[in-house]
């Protein structure tokens, strides 16, 4: 007994903490400030780089606090999802007041309420009280969702009206909106991937690596790439980069299309993105040995993974590998071939072959100094993959949020009374409107309905 | 035939000689001014206008043909226009003219920084990832936002200045709006701001996911655009919620302004796929 009186003693703590707007404000500054370091320290990089740039004291302690990887932290997501309870705690906790204050079982109307209000505007009218009463409720009655007239004790009326009391649902709309987001998002990150692919020019492929991390994912289908351009402006900036794509499923082709920029395909439920390019060396290329001696040229056509047998018998030369960009010394030296030596009488050696450096193979000094030429070179277009179920949801979202957004800044509840007094034969007329948490529109809402009502019943009403 | 470059750069001058007489027309009290200021802000607005047109033409001629919104100097003068065109609207609405002052000195520094050499004024063709539709509703509803936000940190300063000034009513601060009316209209200026700068992420969130496969991605612009966002619905809620107003929310209307600055500029300093210049 004792026992389940403190746990919901517990529990409506708890409750209580998370139903308070400081909570909010601390956990929206909180992620503010914390978010900075992501975009100071780069994300997602290779761990040496890390290494190198904040030595040996301070990256352990980056890394333990997974400072490298931070949006996916279990701190980042802990403030997020406080944050997601901290809203629906506070949503929940007020829903039922609002909903009472929308749908009141009895409308309450009080003239001494609107008597204090700052935009109170009086004018007096030529017009019976009565005669008044039939015009203006009329108007009231038009414009307002809500209307009241009653007689007063000192023979004057009250016009009352109210609308816009739904508009106070817009704030549950935004909430409401944080959490489509928020939930799509985990949709996409559970159900959904991230990768990227590179496909030769004529070839298909169907495997992709997946975005940080080592893993790749057979897709369920071949993509072929057929082609793939880039084209220029004059001024040499990049115009359009395009592959031909074809979607082959099954052995058969079921989807071809120009692949670009801004213009992804969609096929079975999973996004193609273009995303970058790169060559690779064709099939056939020329292997050139040059005797260091005689200076005499000796040609051998050639393919990845081929042995070449060296002129006069001298050994064998495998052309194991080609890399776009390679590092010697510090140097990127671009397109390389890396290869392995293997001389009659010596131990296999590996061999650098850069392209644009074609006596790079001097320097060894051996009987021959090997280069590489005429390279049929193929382009291949960098794709990215993705696959995300939860983007619906998100949308939903955007939505949800521009809308609930507009209806909380720019529109509101408002409540006026218009008080129809004699004075001579004459009428004081005195125009007032209040509304929650004393929205500033609600001066200018009042500043035009004196003027309307004024126009109604030939009034020049132009109040100050 | 004149430029687009040369017009604007006339411009610059006349968002000056705005700024000078809005201060002539603070500190004297002839109508004449104010009425002058108006008139001038109005013709340097209608002038800047005509430039981005222009430009626009210029693109169209040279083959390109996309609206001049894709580049630090494009944006600087797109972000001119619409302090402008808000401040004019404040003005039209309150009729008050003390404004126009900060609201002047905003779109003045900014033409004049586009003007510096370092930054390239030259119409250039759209790169592929900004060849879309979505350029002009991002950039726009961006723009709007960060506006909006710029006036409401001028109307939060003459608010924290007029409140450490010695007596409020007295000397230069008695004309300058009553702290209510500042408290309201930097409230205002904050709603408007929010509405854009959410819709000016979402429209880029849409647009990064046509372009890239992902609609976020922690990329630094957009994070910190989110926490720009942050720090107006801080500021959102302690006012809504908790009844903050005045010095307090002036000071964090300029924080918020503080992260929008670091959106814009200082995040070309940081890597990341939004630092085109």
């Amino acid at each position: 007994m004792n026992n389940t009186d403190k746990n919901d003693s517990f529990f409506d703590r708890l409750w209580k903490l998370f139903t308070s707007v400081k909570l909010s404000v601390a956990l929206l500054l909180t992620l503010a400030v914390t978010s900075i370091i992501g975009t100071v320290i780069p994300q997602n990089q290779n761990p040496m780089l890390y290494q190198q740039k904040f030595g040996e004291v301070l990256y352990p302690i980056f890394e333990a606090l997974s400072l490298f990887d931070m949006y996916n932290s279990w701190w980042f997501r802990l403030l997020i999802s406080l944050l997601i309870v901290n809203i629906l705690v506070c949503s929940i906790e007020r829903l039922s007041s609002t909903w009472k204050l929308i749908f009141p079982e009895k409308l309450n109307f009080r003239a001494d309420r609107f008597r204090k209000s700052p935009n109170r505007t009086e004018w007096i009218a030529e017009q019976s009280p009565e005669a008044l009463k039939g015009v203006y409720g009329d108007y009231i009655i038009r414009h307002f969702r809500h209307s009241h007239i009653e007689t007063d004790d000192t023979a004057g009326y009250l016009i009352f009206g109210e609308k816009g009391r739904w508009t106070r649902l817009g704030v549950y709309v935004v909430h409401l909106s944080i959490l489509l987001l928020m939930v799509g998002a985990l949709i996409g990150s559970i159900f959904g991937f991230e990768g990227y692919m590179n496909v030769p020019v004529g070839a298909s492929e169907n495997t992709i690596l997946l975005r940080n991390s080592d893993q790749s994912m057979k897709l369920e289908f071949d993509i072929r790439c057929e082609d793939f351009t880039v084209s220029h402006y004059p001024s040499g900036m990049p115009k359009e980069y395009r592959s031909e794509i074809a979607i082959v499923d099954n052995g058969k082709t079921v989807l071809e299309k120009a692949l670009r920029v801004n213009d992804p395909i969609h096929y079975a439920g999973i996004s193609i993105f273009q995303s970058s390019y790169g060559k690779v060396p064709g099939d056939k290329f020329t292997v050139v040995f040059t005797d260091n001696a005689s200076g005499m040229r000796v040609e051998k056509r050639a393919a990845i993974g081929e042995q070449i047998k060296l002129p006069a018998d001298g050994g064998t030369l495998i052309i194991e590998d080609f890399t776009d960009n390679f590092s010697f010394r510090g140097h990127n030296i671009g397109p390389t071939f890396l290869s392995r030596l293997v001389e009659k009488s010596g131990t296999p050696q590996p061999l650098i072959l850069p392209l644009d450096y074609p006596s790079f193979d001097k320097m060894r000094q051996g009987d021959y100094a090997i280069s590489i030429e005429k390279i049929d070179y193929r382009y291949y277009t960098g794709l990215q993959i993705a696959r995300d179920p939860g983007i619906p949801m998100v949308y939903a979202g955007f939505i949800a949020l521009i809308i609930g957004c507009y209806i909380t800044f720019f529109m509101f509840h408002q409540q006026i009374c218009i008080e129809l007094r004699p004075a001579d034969g004459r009428t004081t007329v005195s125009v007032a409107g209040i509304s929650p948490r004393n929205r500033p529109g609600i001066k200018t809402a009042i500043k035009r309905l004196a003027r309307k009502l004024g126009k109604l019943t030939g009034q020049e009403n132009k109040p100050v | 035939m004149i430029t687009s470059a040369s017009l604007l750069s006339v411009i610059t001058f006349i968002y000056g000689l705005t700024l000078i007489l809005y201060v002539i027309a603070w500190i004297f009290k002839k109508p004449v001014f104010g009425q002058l200021a108006t008139g001038s802000m109005v013709a340097a607005a209608l002038g800047n206008t005509a430039g981005i047109g222009l430009r626009w033409f210029e693109s169209l001629q040279m083959g390109y043909g996309h609206a001049p919104l894709s580049n630090l100097y494009e944006s600087l003068i797109f972000f001119s226009l619409t302090v402008a065109v808000i401040y004019l609207y404040l003005e039209y609405r309150y009729r008050i003219r003390v404004i126009g002052a900060v609201a002047a000195l905003i779109p003045f520094l900014a033409m004049a920084y586009a003007s510096l050499p370092s930054i390239s004024s030259e119409i250039q063709p759209l790169i592929p990832a900004l060849q879309s539709n979505w350029l002009i509703a991002h950039v726009m509803t961006c723009f709007f936002g960060y506006a909006a936000f710029a006036l409401a940190c001028g109307i939060s300063l003459l608010y924290l200045a007029k409140s450490s000034y010695g007596d409020p009513q007295k000397g230069l601060m008695a004309r300058v709006p009553d702290f209510s009316t500042l408290d309201e209209l930097t409230h205002q200026m904050v709603t408007f701001g929010f509405l854009f700068l959410s819709v000016g992420i979402i429209t880029g969130a849409v647009w990064a996911n046509q372009a890239w496969g992902r609609y976020w991605g922690w990329d630094p612009k957009e994070t910190w655009s989110l926490i720009t966002w942050l720090v107006y619905a801080t500021l959102l809620h302690a006012r809504l919620m908790r009844g903050w107003e005045g010095k307090r929310i002036a000071y964090l209307s300029c924080l918020g302004f503080f992260a929008v600055l670091f959106t814009y500029f200082g995040v070309n300093l940081l890597p990341g796929l939004h630092s085109y210049q």
